[in-house]
C-alpha cells in the first residue's frame, strides 16, 4: 500500500480497482462529484427538454406522459442525486482537512454510503429502459402515486429507498467526525463555517431522513401488497404521506441550503481578504435555522384544509425563518464591506449569490402568508421561487466552491477567464428563465402542465423562459468544457493557491497525500492559518506532535458488494407484484449477498495499516522533492 | 489495543476504591430498579382500581415519561457526565425527542381532526 502512495505508474485495472475499493475521503468526494455531476447533467437535460415543449403554445414535442415523466426525474434527480451528492463531495474533500483529521471517522461506512448512493440513483434511471419512469412529481403524492400505472413509482420509492440510506449513513459518519476528530485547539467556536454548516446539515439528515423512510415504505406495501396506510375508501388517510414527505421535504432543502452557506462563508472572507463578519452570529443562525426548519413544514400543505389555527401557526413560523437568514445576509454583506474585494471567478458566483437568493427568499415569505398562498399555490409563481433558492443559493455555491477548491481536490486550477463567461451565460439565463416565471404565475399558469393555449398572454414570457434555459445549458457546457481543458494543464503544486486562504485546508500543500497532515496541526485560534502566516510562520502550521507512525485504514470492496446485493434486491421486490417466478428468488439472492458481506465485514478483523516515518519522508519527497512539505 | 492482552497488578488502595465505588454503583442501580417496578405497578394499579379515564390516562402517561427519563439517565448512563461528549449525546437525544413530539403533536391535532 505505502509503495503503491510512491510508484507514479499504476495501469488502468489497477487504478479502477483502487477507485472501486478506496476509503479514502478525498478520492469519495472526487467520485461525488463526478456522480453528481453526472446526474446533474442528465436533470437539466430533462429541464432542457420540458422547457423546449413550453416554448411555444400547443407543442407536441414531447407527449403529456413523457413530460410526467421528465418534471418526476427533473425534481427527484436534482435535489437527491445531484445537489446531494455534490455537496457530500465537497464535504468529503475539505471537511477532514479543515479539521486536520486524517480521514473521516467511519473510512468504510462513507466508501458504503458512496455506493448506496450510487446504486440506488443508477436503479432509479434504470426506469427509462425498463416500462417508463416515477411520473407523479418528486412529492409523489400519495392520491396519484397509488394510481400509476407500470413501475415506475415502484423504482422510485425502491430507488430512494437505497441512496436515502446511503445518505443517512454519510450524515452519521459527519457527524461523529465532526465532534470527535478534530485537531488539537479546535474547539466548537473556532471551527469554519462550512464544518458547521455540514455538522448541522448532517444532523438533520439525521432527523429528517427516517420520516422519508417510514413514508417512502407505507408507499411500497401500499402499492405491492395492497395495504391501504394511504386509501381513504379503505379507511387510510392520504394526507398522511403529504406529511411524512414534507417532514422530511422541508429539512432537505435546508440539508441542502446550509452546506452552500457554509461555502459561501468560505469564499467570501478569502477573497474580501477580512475576517467573516460576526462568525458567533454566523454559527447561532445555523443552529436556529435547523432547528427551525423542523416545525414549519405544514406550509407545504396549506391549501390541503388543515385549518386556519394550523395554517396560522405554521405560517409565522415559516416567516421566523427569514430572521436567522437574513442575519447570514447581512453578515455576508457586511464581510464584504470594507475589504479589499479581488473578484475572481469563485467570489463572482458569491456576488451572484446574495441577490438570487434574497429574492428567493422574498418570495418565500410571500407564500408563508397562507391566505396569499392559496392564490400562489401549484402556479409558475411557486416554480420561480424555489429555483431562486436552488439555483441562486446551492447550483451557484457549488459552481463558485468547484473552481475554490479545485487546486485542493485536483491539484489543478479551473481557467478563470472561462470560468467568467461561464458565470454571466449561466446568471443572466437563470435569471432569464427564472424571473419572467413569477410573472406566469400572477398570471394564473399552472404548474406541472405539459402545454398551454395560444393568447393567454403567456407566449411571449414562455418563449423568454426556455431561451434562458438554453443559455444556462450553454454555461454548464462550458463549464464541463472548462474542467476537460484543465485536466490536461500542469499540475499546481503548491499550497494556498488564492494566495488569501485563511482555515486548514489551505495549510497543505497539494497534490495531498493519502493521510493529509503529516503531522496533526495545532490550531491557536480562529483562521488557523491565517494566524501562522500573520506571524510569519513559513512551515505552514505549528504541529501539535512529532512525526511518527501513521495508522490508516485498509481499502476493502465489501461496500461495493453489500450495495450491489441491494441493488439486485431491489428487482426482486419489484417484479414480484407480476407474479414473476423468478423475483423472490432474486430477492432473496440480493439480500444474501448485502448480509454474507456484512458478516465478513464482521468477522474478519481489519486493524488497518501503519505508515511509518520512512515512508512518510519519502512520500513526502516524491510528491514535493527534497526538503518534503516546507 | 484491545488484541494485546496488558495485565495489571492493583494496588491494595486502589482496589479498595474500586470496591467502594462499585458499590456506591451498585445501589444506585438497584434503587432505580426498584422505582421502576414501583412505578409500573402504579400503572397497573391505578387501572385495576377503575379509576374514571380522565384520571387514568394522564397518570399513565406521567408515569411513562417518568420512566422514560429513568431509563435514559440511569440505565443508558446519560447521568455519566465524565463520559466523553456527554453534552452533544444529550443534545441529540432531547433534539430527536422534541422533534418527534412535535409530529406526534400534529398528527393528533391536525390529521385526525
Ligand atoms: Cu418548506
Amino acid at each position: 500500500m505505502s509503495s503503491a502512495a510512491v510508484t507514479n505508474k499504476k495501469g488502468f485495472g489497477a487504478t479502477l480497482w483502487d477507485y472501486l475499493t478506496t476509503v479514502d475521503h478525498k478520492k469519495l468526494g472526487v467520485m461525488y462529484l463526478f456522480a453528481g455531476t453526472l446526474f446533474f447533467a442528465i436533470a437539466g437535460f430533462e429541464a432542457l427538454l420540458m422547457r423546449l415543449q413550453l416554448m411555444i403554445p400547443n407543442n407536441d414535442f414531447v407527449s403529456a406522459g413523457t413530460f410526467n415523466e421528465l418534471l418526476t426525474m427533473h425534481g427527484t434527480t436534482m435535489l437527491f442525486l445531484a445537489a446531494t451528492p455534490l455537496l457530500f463531495g465537497f464535504m468529503n474533500a475539505i471537511v477532514p482537512l479543515q479539521i486536520g483529521a486524517r480521514d473521516v471517522a467511519f473510512p468504510f461506512l462513507n466508501s458504503l454510503g458512496f455506493w448506496l448512493f450510487f446504486l440506488g440513483a443508477l436503479f432509479l434511471h434504470l426506469s427509462f429502459f425498463l416500462g417508463g419512469a416515477p411520473d407523479a412529481g418528486w412529492t409523489n403524492y400519495a392520491s396519484l402515486a397509488l394510481y400509476s400505472p407500470g413501475h415506475g413509482i415502484d423504482f422510485y420509492v425502491l430507488g430512494l429507498q437505497i441512496s436515502g440510506a446511503g445518505t443517512l449513513i454519510s450524515g452519521i459518519n459527519f457527524i461523529v467526525t465532526i465532534i470527535t476528530m478534530r485537531a488539537p485547539g479546535m474547539t466548537f467556536m473556532r471551527m469554519p463555517l462550512f464544518t458547521w454548516t455540514s455538522l448541522i446539515s448532517s444532523a438533520l439528515i439525521l432527523f429528517a431522513f427516517p420520516p422519508l423512510t417510514v413514508g417512502l415504505f407505507l408507499m411500497l406495501v401500499d402499492r405491492m401488497f395492497e395495504a391501504n396506510f394511504f386509501d381513504h375508501t379503505m379507511g387510510g388517510n392520504t394526507i398522511i404521506w403529504e406529511h411524512l414527505f414534507w417532514i422530511f421535504g422541508h429539512p432537505e432543502v435546508y440539508i441542502l441550503v446550509l452546506p452552500a452557506f457554509g461555502l459561501f462563508s468560505e469564499i467570501i472572507p478569502v477573497f474580501a481578504r477580512k475576517r467573516l463578519f460576526g462568525y458567533s452570529s454566523m454559527v447561532f443562525a445555523t443552529i436556529l435555522i435547523g432547528f427551525l426548519g423542523f416545525m414549519v413544514w405544514a406550509h407545504h400543505m396549506f391549501t390541503t384544509g388543515l385549518g386556519a389555527t394550523a395554517n396560522a401557526i405554521f405560517a409565522v413560523a415559516t416567516m421566523a425563518i427569514a430572521v436567522p437568514t437574513g442575519m447570514k445576509v447581512f453578515n455576508w454583506i457586511m464581510t464584504i464591506w470594507g475589504g479589499s474585494v479581488k473578484v475572481t471567478v469563485p467570489m463572482l458566483y458569491a456576488l451572484g449569490f446574495i441577490p438570487s437568493f434574497v429574492a428567493g427568499g422574498v418570495t418565500g415569505v410571500m407564500q408563508a402568508a397562507a391566505p396569499l398562498d392559496y392564490q400562489l399555490h401549484d402556479s409558475y409563481f411557486i416554480v420561480a421561487h424555489f429555483h431562486y433558492v436552488i439555483v441562486g443559493g446551492i447550483v451557484t455555491a457549488i459552481f463558485g466552491s468547484m473552481h475554490f477548491y479545485w487546486p485542493i481536490m485536483f491539484n489543478r486550477a479551473l481557467s478563470e477567464k472561462l470560468g467568467v463567461w461561464t458565470f454571466w451565460i449561466f446568471f443572466i439565463g437563470f435569471h432569464c428563465t427564472f424571473f419572467i416565471q413569477h410573472f406566469l404565475g400572477l398570471m394564473g399558469m399552472p404548474r406541472r402542465v405539459f402545454t398551454f393555449q395560444a393568447d393567454q398572454g403567456w407566449d411571449l414570457f414562455n418563449f423568454i423562459s426556455s431561451i434562458g434555459a438554453i443559455l444556462m445549458a450553454i454555461g454548464v457546457i462550458l463549464l464541463v468544457i472548462n474542467i476537460i481543458i484543465t485536466a490536461k494543464s500542469k499540475p499546481l503544486n503548491c499550497r494556498d493557491y488564492w494566495g488569501d486562504g485563511r482555515s486548514l485546508e489551505w495549510a497543505i500543500k497539494t497534490p495531498v497525500p493519502f493521510y493529509n497532515f503529516k503531522q496533526t496541526p495545532l490550531v491557536r485560534g480562529y483562521d488557523p492559518y491565517w494566524l501562522e502566516k500573520h506571524e510569519g510562520n513559513k512551515e505552514g502550521m505549528i504541529y501539535a506532535e512529532p512525526l511518527g507512525d501513521i495508522h490508516m485504514p485498509n481499502n476493502s470492496i465489501l461496500p461495493l458488494v453489500m450495495s450491489i446485493g441491494t441493488f439486485v434486491a431491489a428487482f426482486g421486490a419489484l417484479y414480484h407484484p407480476d407474479g414473476k417466478a423468478w423475483a423472490i428468488p432474486v430477492l432473496i439472492l440480493g439480500l444474501a449477498i448485502t448480509v454474507g458481506a456484512m458478516i465478513v465485514r464482521s468477522v474478519k478483523d481489519d486493524l488497518g495499516f501503519h505508515v511509518h516515518v520512512e515512508e512518510v519522508i519519502a512520500t513526502e519527497e516524491h510528491l514535493y522533492g527534497k526538503g518534503g512539505n516546507k | 489495543m484491545g488484541h494485546d492482552t496488558q495485565v495489571q497488578a492493583k494496588s491494595k488502595k486502589q482496589y479498595e476504591y474500586d470496591r467502594h465505588h462499585n458499590a456506591v454503583h451498585m445501589r444506585k442501580q438497584v434503587i432505580n430498579f426498584a422505582i421502576m417496578i414501583f412505578l409500573t405497578f402504579l400503572a397497573f394499579a391505578v387501572v385495576v382500581a377503575d379509576f374514571s379515564a380522565y384520571f387514568i390516562k394522564p397518570v399513565i402517561l406521567l408515569l411513562a415519561g417518568v420512566q422514560v427519563v429513568l431509563q435514559l439517565y440511569s440505565f443508558m448512563h446519560m447521568d455519566d457526565k465524565k463520559a466523553s461528549h456527554m453534552g452533544v449525546i444529550s443534545t441529540f437525544v432531547w433534539f430527536g425527542a422534541v422533534i418527534a413530539f412535535t409530529m406526534f403533536l400534529t398528527f393528533l391535532t391536525i390529521i385526525w381532526w
